[in-house]
């Protein structure tokens, strides 16, 4: 699985958004997209995931064409996406509802997995914001599309709740090695997670810089207080404010 | 229970205040029954003609559950072809307004010449008097869909008919609910207005004959009943409500 995105540009009206945007996820790749809020990231998905059409530019998964085509990647918006009338299991068997062949079984297993086994049958409106998240996020990995778009998923939990998220998020991850896109505008988050960080400006958004993230996998909490984290994290912040 | 009783009792006593005042005042001045039966008149009464009524009340709730049930699924049917067809909607939508502006009553007339007698007129008013507010609530319903779960579902690729019976038929059936609610109560009054205009059996005639001879106690017997019907019309609905919607009362917001 690669995505490719190739000089996408886009405008709303007469505001440009996004300018001249170029990257890649490669098969297994965690990458992450950071940029103040309203620079274009959750236009950026939109577009991927054919909401929009481009102005130019093509989106490009596999060497076939999926400019303003749905249904290619799997999406988890940034908050309240769990339907509210599906209990837990219903709601995380929806993206395979979609295409096609629901697995309880493994959608049972995962949940299980995640701490949600004792809330399958329960509705969204009983569920912590953490585990509303999780529950969405392994309704993003049970659903057939191989690259996942993943929307602030974190954004609106407390700093706890969040860190613990993040740790989790990673050891599902690193065991079933999906390809992902991230947006955060958290650099903390960014760094613990990814394995390539792309940096965009706003008005209208650019590629300010990209870079390769060498952290050593699995990675642990210990990780975010070393040496080295904070060294990346200060050359991060200074590419942000450049 | 407890709970129904503590909350009840208010207006419980003031009904009770109510039906004492209403007692009493027939008897202090001495007010003609055929003008105001009092309560306990009513009471008699209702005992007297309990086994003349049954048929005229089968008749009257068979004509407004089945008129019900036209209606809703009009409704129902009207709001998604609206909804799903946005110039359709932008052409007829003042159409459904203006229907409204009409009573259904000062139609009743133009219906019995058209029709008849029979069943269909009868129908006809009370599906004209109950779709309004569940195509109304429907399309508001169906139009108030959450964005972020819209776009999950078409980057998912949902087709057209996925969206509507996965997001925004079930996103819409609370509205849904309070235009039933509306409706039930429309249907029973229709009914019994459509016996007005010439039939056989049912409430409305029963009304009709009652106040050709001045029996005005009858005339409050049939109005208690519709009452009970209407109410328990609405019951029913709110059971069912609970029933279907059982996600939204469960737990804290979300
Ligand atoms: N459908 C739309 N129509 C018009 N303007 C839009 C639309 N979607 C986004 N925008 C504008 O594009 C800009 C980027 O929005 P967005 O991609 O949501 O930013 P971010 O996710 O980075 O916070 C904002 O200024 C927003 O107002
Ligand atoms: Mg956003």
């Amino acid at each position: 699985m690669t995505l490719e995105i190739q000089t996408i540009s886009k405008s709303f009206d007469t505001k440009q958004v996004l300018d001249d945007i170029s990257f890649s996820v490669n098969a297994g790749e965690f990458v992450s997209l950071i940029g103040p809020s309203g620079s274009g990231k959750s236009t950026i998905f939109h577009l991927i995931g054919g909401l929009l059409k481009p102005d130019h530019g093509d989106i490009v998964l596999d060497d076939q064409v999926i400019t303003n085509q749905t249904g290619h990647i799997s999406y988890m918006p940034q908050q309240s996406s769990l339907f509210p009338w599906r209990t837990v299991l219903d709601n995380v068997l929806l993206g395979q509802e979609l295409q096609g062949e629901k697995d309880t079984e493994r959608a049972m297993m995962m949940l299980e997995k995640a701490g949600l086994g004792d809330v399958v049958h329960a509705y969204p409106n009983q569920l912590s914001g953490g585990m509303k998240q999780r529950a969405a996020f392994i309704r993003a990995l049970l659903s057939p599309q191989s690259l996942l778009l993943l929307d602030e998923p974190f954004s609106a939990l407390d700093e706890f709740t969040r860190l613990d998220m993040q740790k989790w998020l990673l050891s599902i991850w690193e065991e079933y090695e999906r390809s992902v896109l991230f947006i955060t505008h958290n650099i903390d988050e960014a760094l613990f997670l990814s394995d390539k960080i792309i940096i965009l400006s706003a008005n209208p958004a650019i590629i300010k810089a990209t870079f390769t993230i060498p952290f050593a996998r699995p990675r642990s909490e210990e990780l975010l207080l070393s040496a080295e984290f904070l060294d990346w994290k200060r050359r991060l912040t200074e590419a942000i404010q450049a | 229970m407890k709970k129904l009783i503590q909350k009840g009792w208010r207006p419980l006593v003031a009904i009770l205040l109510f039906l004492v005042i209403w007692q009493l005042a027939t008897q202090v001045f001495s007010i003609e029954t055929w003008l105001l039966p009092a309560p306990s008149d009513i009471v008699i009464e209702a005992q007297n003609v309990m086994d003349r009524f049954w048929p005229h009340f089968f008749a009257t709730l068979q004509l407004a559950v089945f008129g019900f049930l036209i209606g809703t699924t009009v409704g129902l049917v009207i709001a998604t072809i609206l909804h799903l067809m946005p110039r359709v909607r932008e052409t007829f939508y003042p159409f459904l307004i203006l229907s409204q502006n009409m009573p259904v009553i000062v139609l009743a007339p133009l219906l019995v010449i058209w029709f008849g007698f029979g069943a269909l007129p009868k129908f006809i008013i009370i599906t004209l008097a109950c779709f309004f507010p569940i195509a109304v609530s429907a399309l508001s319903g169906f139009q108030q869909t959450n964005r972020e779960l819209f776009h999950y579902m078409k980057m998912m690729g949902a087709t057209k008919s996925q969206l509507f019976w996965k997001l925004e038929l079930p996103n819409a059936l609370p509205s849904v609910f309070s235009g039933l609610k509306i409706a039930a109560t429309y249907s029973v009054m229709a009914a019994v207005i459509s016996e007005w205009l010439g039939a056989q059996e049912g409430i409305g005639v029963f009304m009709t004959i009652a106040t050709s001879s001045y029996k005005t106690a009858s005339v409050f017997v049939a109005i208690f009943i519709v009452m009970v019907i209407s109410l328990t019309f609405f019951g029913v609905i709110q059971l069912l409500e609970k029933f279907l919607i059982r996600w939204q009362q469960k737990g804290e917001e979300g």
